[in-house]
């Protein structure tokens, strides 16, 4: 297990040598080096995951430390990697489907003039994110958390020269820091109790081992603490405003970073802690509650959006909640395993929205689409199978994870979260077959130059959209459950949960009422495709009632649609609320500033300027006057004295001439 | 009338006094350094004729001394002349007063 450095350290070589020297290199040399170094570190990911299945599964956890990090007094932090199940299965998720995005962003930002920029951020990002999954302390997994943070914010404002998109990247990361504060704030309750226990520690090992013995309330504020953290990174409300804004950056990014892998980073932060959150069932209630909300919350905006993304980016925030349920309510191998086909499915339609958007030459409005599929049959195709995957259909993998989470919810007696969630599966049904109805069937609504030019991606593109199709349609697999102890991923990934899921798999009975739960959920996945398709699939519209026609249902719902048209107008709010009172604030520190601190220091420049122009004159008329005068007087002398120096020798030799004549004057007078 | 050592000291002083005349008043450094040899020779006169008086050979011998000097001196002087001539186009004491304050 050694080699497991490797895995986080190939991409952060690429995105070294890409950052430092990308410039120079052709682009074909850039995107070879990005897409290797993902490449290898998937290999290495495989070995990594085999190693682990090669031990029994009561020892599935492996330390691997590398060296210490932090040494100070009695607080000391090993850079450490942790390599259980839960950690190998997002290394692989990490590095395979950040592979494939790699490979579909050669050719979709081929002709973009910052590429070698743009790889050095996409494979930086990957570093950071496998740090954040595999460290073995929560120092380790803030260094990540940071970092994708970081990698966020460059990538959203990739196009900086718009300003809508450097906007986008500044709130992201705004609205990311006041999540960030919470987990930091957590980190340091948690370790402040842990030493007042004399177990003062970050590493996941000894502070599950010694957190039973800190007071529940603490513990109560650590988890909401941390879960702030997580709701920050997760997009949940009231923090997940940045999410649909994030939809400036490139559409690989969106597919790799705000749907695949960094938005799913507190989900699996909380499944992480869940030693922590079984002790507080209460706290785990309230991220359930949260969680559950956003789902039901984003779905309903999702519903009218025109936006490819940004229907792609509600969805995205309403199925970040589902996993929020799921860990909330303590079914945290539902949730991760939720996590995972989520990346496949979610990732393949970002992609594939990545695709459309190429082809109609940077169009986004699905408003001006239609009828696509006969112009691209591959990204149609596989974008529709990813639409029944989050759809719920089976056997798609959506319908697996999605399932497992209500019939958890359901167990677990948390009947409104079920029940909320089994309605947001309709909605997420209904707009994710309006968009594709909107999308690929129909009419196409495009300007005649953009219809001229109507094409199927390139199969750098369109290979990786097939791969994440396949997975979408089986990577469900591993969850339907063929065992008698559960699932294959319940079976893979429970050791990790053992503190979380005592009671869960002991009744893991999966009996008739599972099977009629699972009839039920289809059927409501269902019923929103159908309705989607009275309202948008034109073999259909005919069969409509005349009150269930898009107009008609904006014309007698009007504040309803436009309330979720704007978006519950949660923007405006917030501006009300935060950002203009700031605002307020900063003009009136900016007046304070202008009117008060400014006087104080103009004032001492006059008042040295006084002092100096005082000093100037002492100067000139006292000390250089005494110079002055006596050097005037020096000179005034010499003018006398110096007329002695006649320069003709003769008078030298007449004044020797004459002292000689005194002298022997003197001496013959005796 | 036999010629006495007074004679010869009257000559000699006379040539003296003309030649410290001429080092104070003539204006051309030519003249200057030969009214210098003159002055030399007054000199030399004196010595050769205290010599011959007093039967003591130190005199002359002095005298032999002396005269290569001045042919030495002589050398020096007309060479300093030539080169201040060639700077300063004149031979006149009086223009060169460089060194006036």
């Amino acid at each position: 297990m050694e080699f497991v450095f490797l895995i986080p350290l190939l991409p952060l070589l690429g995105a070294t040598v890409n950052g430092v020297i990308g410039s120079k290199l052709p682009k074909r040399a850039v995107g070879l080096i990005a897409c290797l170094v993902m490449a290898a570190a998937f290999v290495v990911s495989i070995c990594t995951f085999y190693k682990l299945m090669l031990l029994p599964a009561t020892e599935r956890s492996v330390v691997v430390s590398f060296f210490s990090w932090i040494a100070s007094g009695s607080f000391s932090v090993d850079m450490a990697f942790l390599i259980d199940p839960l950690s190998a299965l997002m290394i692989l998720i990490v590095t395979g489907v950040g592979f494939l995005i790699h490979v579909y962003s050669t050719g979709y930002m081929h002709d973009d003039k910052a590429y070698w920029r743009y790889m050095c951020y996409l494979n930086l990002f990957v570093f950071f994110m496998l740090m954040l999954v595999l460290g073995s302390n929560y120092l380790v997994m803030f260094l990540g958390w940071e970092g994708v943070g970081l990698c966020s914010y460059l990538l959203i404002g990739f196009w900086y020269e718009k300003k809508s998109a450097s906007d986008a990247g500044k709130k992201a990361f705004v609205v990311n820091r006041i999540g960030d504060f919470g987990f930091i704030l957590g980190l340091f309750l948690l370790y402040w109790s842990l030493s007042d226990l004399g177990a003062g520690s970050l590493d996941y090992k000894t502070v599950f081992e010694n957190i039973h013995n800190i007071d529940p309330a603490i513990l109560t504020i650590i988890g909401l603490l941390l879960f702030v953290g997580a709701a920050g990174k997760s997009a949940q409300v009231p923090l997940y405003v940045w999410l649909p804004d994030a939809m400036e950056g490139p559409t690989p990014v969106s597919a790799l970073i705000h749907a695949a892998t960094m938005v799913t980073a507190g989900v699996y932060m909380v499944a992480r802690n869940n030693a922590l959150y079984s002790l507080i069932p209460h706290v785990g209630n309230i991220i359930a509650s949260v969680g559950i909300f956003t789902a039901l919350f984003a779905a309903t905006m999702g519903l009218v959006q025109n936006d490819i993304k940004k229907v792609l980016a509600y969805s995205t925030v309403s199925q970040l909640g589902y996993m929020f349920a799921a860990v909330g309510v303590g079914a945290y191998g539902a949730g991760v395993f939720h996590l995972m086909t989520h990346a496949f499915f979610k990732g393949l339609m970002f992609l594939g929205s990545g695709s459309v958007i190429h082809a109609m030459g940077g169009e986004q409005d699905m408003r001006r689409m239609g009828g696509l599929h006969s112009h691209m049959k591959i990204t149609s195709v596989t974008f529709i199978i990813g639409a029944l995957a989050i759809a719920g259909m089976p056997p798609f993998s959506g319908f697996w994870s999605k399932d497992e989470i209500l019939w958890e919810a359901f167990e677990k007696g948390h009947f409104v979260i079920w029940a909320v969630g089994l309605l947001t599966a309709g909605m997420t049904a209904f707009y994710m077959f309006r968009q594709v109805f909107m999308t690929f069937t129909g009419e196409c609504r495009a300007d005649d130059h953009t219809k001229h030019h109507l094409h199927e991606s390139p199969s750098s593109m369109t290979i990786p959209l097939i791969i994440l199709a396949i997975l979408s349609a089986v990577g469900g697999i591993i969850g339907i459950p063929l065992f008698e102890e559960g699932t294959a991923a319940h079976q893979f990934l429970n050791p990790v949960f053992s503190h979380g899921e005592q009671e869960l798999h002991s009744e893991a009975v999966h009996g008739g009422l599972e099977l009629i739960m699972m009839g039920v959920s289809v059927a409501v996945g269902l019923t929103g495709i159908f309705l989607a398709s009275l309202l948008y699939y034109a073999p259909m519209k005919k069969y409509a009632p005349s009150f269930w026609r898009p107009e008609a249902i904006a014309s007698s719902f009007k504040g309803l649609h436009r309330l979720l048209f704007n978006k519950y107008y949660i923007d405006e709010i917030y501006d009300y609320l935060v950002v203009n009172p700031i605002k307020r604030f900063c003009d009136w520190c900016l007046s304070f500033d202008l009117g008060v601190i400014d006087w104080f220091v103009n004032f001492a420049a006059w008042a040295t300027r006084l002092t100096a122009w005082a000093s100037h004159k002492f100067d000139i008329y006292i000390v250089d006057g005494l110079v002055n005068s006596m050097s005037t007087l020096v000179t005034y002398n010499s003018s006398i004295w110096r007329r002695l120096q006649t320069g003709y020798l003769q008078n030298y030799a007449l004044v020797f001439v004459v002292g000689v004549l005194i002298i022997i004057v003197r001496v013959l007078l005796g | 009338m036999a010629l006495t050592l007074t004679h010869y000291l009257v000559l000699s002083f006379i040539l003296f006094l003309v030649g410290i005349a001429g080092v104070l008043l003539r204006r051309n450094i030519i003249i200057v350094l030969m009214s210098l040899e003159l002055i030399f020779n007054s000199v030399n006169i004196s010595l050769a004729a205290f010599s011959y008086f007093l039967q003591n050979l130190n005199g002359t011998i002095f005298v032999v001394f002396s005269i290569t000097i001045a042919a030495a001196e002589a050398a020096i002087g007309l060479a300093i002349l030539v080169a201040v001539y060639r700077r300063r186009q004149t031979a006149y004491v009086d223009e060169l007063d460089e060194m006036r304050g």
